[in-house]
């Protein structure tokens, strides 16, 4: 990262490194197994042979966290695990995005109550946020690309400051 | 209320003197606290009762005597009948012996009515909170806990709901 | 900004043997965030080398707080929220507390509503069995079953998704009978399903039911016997592999499964002592008996309404609210209001693929339910691991959980 933050303002060469930085991010990012409740298994689906998304570079899901980049978080957050999920993301290095699938992750879904957090985003920031209940593997695919059109966006100065 | 049903009925009315009432099919059966675990023994060993199949209680809020019913549903695999027992309870310091040493079921269903309702089971091997996260003050399912819902966010408590997402920035 | 908790073992004290606090043996977090534990479920592991000495569950990461929601809303409103607690029946949930609303009020079902309930119950057990099998070969590393178990699952999420337009969270059986009538493409789909399927269970018992690999690591392990599972509450196939014949279709039937002939198949009726390989095997042959039942019953489908006439629990169809007065006032009534209850309790259970499924429902004159509990097999199911996994070793116990068949949704509700 630091070489990176110095050639931040170099022309050309910064512009035809981010590109590079950016596509080589996006055609092997590595997803952390991280499905909670119903959602997951759409998203198993989605993995599986019909609805393909090895295609996107989503080769294999990772359950460590040390080793992935991407944290798919599949299903209810409920508040006994909300310090599990807070501490899996702390651990996850350097680039990392986040994306809400489902209702429940983005905004508490069916459940208004006392046990679960009313969206993901109260302990981590998202990036991406997928509707449905559960959605569709296409609707994940569909999340997955715009992500991936977020991150060939991203440029060097903006990287500067650590999250 | 059929055959099968009038012999184990009237043997628990003659040793507990129990009231018993029936909906469409079903008997429920009131047994006092102190009894519950003898008449539970006593189904187990002479009726064939192998099977706990539920253990749950059930709220009346505003009224203090009984202010709690715990339900336990039995099922018999040999004669294929079914029944339940309630035990009413009163709402300061609730309190029923244990049964897990009839039915091991009883173990886990324990905790869970004890997390849930508040209610103490004398002599449980392991009374911890069982679905709450530690530490959590109060019992979820009584009628006086709130339900905790978050309200619709509308102009004029805007920043209120979004103090709380203080990541939802992007 | 999180914070490392000082962990506590003095609360772990009467469950853990006295060998863990001199340091002869470990104990090891098997956490809430794992690979094989299917959802988030916390194992604490007392290890002495490789050897299992204790394995106590923590459970409790999905509560979800069901039960108090039901009660703040109508009754054919909570409906909604019963497909999220298994996620692999849902159908089948649906069945369980529409049965149970049914039973509290009086309602009836029609018979063609019926037979459509159970072709879809049973097309959603294959499809949790599917699951099961796929999420058990990954457990044991044998990846392709998982891919070709998916393949067939797409075809039976394609029938639910021609009925009600979603794949999984149906909300498709309603109380009266279903919610509209099935589509012409129907009939030719399931037949189309019944016609290649039973090929494709020999496709998987050809994979892994001789292979000496999974033979050496399944037979002998996790043995439970008839009288320690009927203690704990077990049901479903994880007691039907250790002998015991108990199946609520067959012993209290519902929603006229007396009249399609299958059986139910038990292992072990003499030793009654089952273990990870017999539970296996419950589940493949469970696979054709639904199939059977699924084609018996889509040939019998009798002509008629699919919704019960009785208004004051039924909303009327569209068609009839332009025309009719009393319609437009049920209408108004049923789905502001909703329908009153009598002050009673009931208890009622149906057959969920992984056991008994049970809904106590309680009433008390209003439109809101007063105390819906659902009686959930995995959470009986999940307390005998201790018991079982005694003496084994961490390999072991991943395959032993995986053939209990347990949801998490299930059991934190």
């Amino acid at each position: 990262m630091g070489v990176e933050q110095k050639l931040g303002d170099m022309g050309i060469v910064t512009t035809k490194l981010e590109e590079l930085v950016n596509w080589s991010r996006t055609n092997a990012m590595w997803p952390m197994l991280f499905g909670l409740a119903c959602c997951a298994i759409e998203m198993m689906a989605a993995q599986a042979s019909h609805y393909d998304m090895s295609r996107f570079g989503m080769e294999l899901m990772r359950a460590s966290p040390r080793q992935s980049d991407l944290m798919i978080v599949a299903g209810r957050v409920s508040r006994k695990m909300a310090p599990v999920v807070r501490r899996l993301y702390d651990q996850m290095p350097e680039p990392k995005w986040a994306i809400a699938m489902g209702d429940c992750a983005s905004c508490g879904g069916v459940f208004n109550n006392y046990a679960i957090l009313q969206g993901v985003d109260e302990i981590i920031p998202v990036d991406v946020y997928v509707a449905g209940c559960p959605p569709r593997p296409e609707a994940l695919i569909h999340g997955v690309v715009t992500l991936y059109e977020k991150v060939k966006g991203e440029k060097f100065k903006d990287l500067a400051v650590v999250k | 209320m059929d055959k099968k049903h009038e012999k184990i009925v009237q043997a628990l009315q003659e040793k507990f003197s129990a009231t018993y009432e029936d909906f469409r099919d079903e008997v429920h059966v009131f047994i006092k606290a102190e009894q519950i675990v003898e008449a539970l023994t006593l189904l187990h060993d002479k009726y064939e009762f192998e099977l706990l199949s539920a253990l749950t209680a059930t709220d009346y809020y505003p009224q203090q005597t009984p202010r709690f019913h715990v339900v336990y549903q039995l099922s018999s695999l040999a004669k294929n009948i079914t029944l339940q027992l309630r035990v009413p309870v009163n709402g300061d310091q609730p309190k029923v012996p244990t049964a897990t040493r009839v039915y091991d079921t009883a173990n886990w269903r324990e905790r869970e009515v004890f997390d849930m309702f508040g209610i103490q089971f004398e002599g449980h091997p392991d009374p911890r909170r069982i679905l709450s996260p530690e530490g959590m003050e109060g019992h979820p399912l009584r009628k006086d806990f709130p339900l905790g819902y978050e309200e619709p966010q509308f102009t004029f408590n805007y920043d209120d709901i979004d103090l709380k997402k203080i990541y939802a920035k992007e | 900004m999180a914070q490392i908790e000082e962990v506590n073992y003095e609360q772990y004290k009467h469950l853990v043997s006295e060998r863990a606090f001199t340091g002869e043996t470990m104990l090891l977090n098997m956490g809430p965030q794992h690979p094989s534990t299917h959802g988030v479920l916390r194992m604490l592991l007392e290890l002495d080398g490789e050897t299992v000495v204790n394995a106590i569950p923590d459970i409790g990461y999905l509560h979800t707080g069901i039960e108090k929601n039901m009660e703040a809303k109508t009754y054919l409103k909570a409906e909604v929220m019963t497909d999220r607690l298994d996620y692999m029946n849902t159908t089948g949930n649906n069945l369980a507390y529409c049965m149970a609303v049914e039973k509290l009020v009086g309602l009836d079902v029609p018979p063609r509503a019926q037979a459509i309930r159970v072709i879809l119950t049973e097309l959603q057990r294959i499809a949790s069995h599917l699951v099961f099998l796929g999420a058990f070969g990954l457990d044991l590393a044998a990846m392709s079953v998982f891919l070709y178990c998916f393949r067939e699952r797409e075809m039976i999420l394609d029938i639910l998704e021609l009925c009600s337009g979603q794949r999984m969270m149906t909300t498709y059986i309603r109380p009266g009978g279903v919610w509209r009538d099935v589509p012409e493409e129907f009939e030719p789909a399931v037949r189309n399903f019944i016609k290649i399927f039973p090929k494709r269970v020999d496709e998987y018992e050809a994979l892994l039911t001789k292979n000496p690999i999974l033979l050496d690591r399944l037979v002998g392990i996790g043995i439970l016997d008839a009288q320690t599972a009927l203690s704990h509450g077990v049901t479903g196939p994880t007691l039907r592999a250790s002998g015991v014949d108990w199946d609520l279709r067959k012993a209290r039937p519902y929603m006229g499964y007396e009249q399609y002939d299958f059986n139910v198949p038990v292992r072990n009726r003499d030793s009654r002592k089952g273990d990870t390989f017999d539970r296996y095997i419950v589940h493949i042959e469970e696979f054709r008996e639904s199939l059977k039942i699924v084609e018996q019953a889509l040939n019998k489908l009798p002509k008629g309404p699919v919704q019960s006439e009785n208004r004051k629990f039924v909303p009327p169809p569209r068609a009839e609210i332009g025309v009719s007065m009393e319609a437009l006032i049920h209408h108004f009534k049923l789905w502001t209001e909703g329908f009153p209850a009598p002050k009673a309790s009931i208890y009622s259970a149906v057959e969920s693929p992984r056991g008994e499924l049970g809904v106590y429902l309680e009433g008390d004159g209003g439109p809101k339910p007063h105390r819906v509990h659902m009686r959930t097999p995995s959470f009986d199911n999940l307390s005998v691991i201790n018991k079982i996994t005694q003496g084994h070793l961490v390999a072991d116990l991943v395959a032993i959980l995986a053939s209990i068949d347990i949801v998490l949704g299930d059991i934190d509700r």
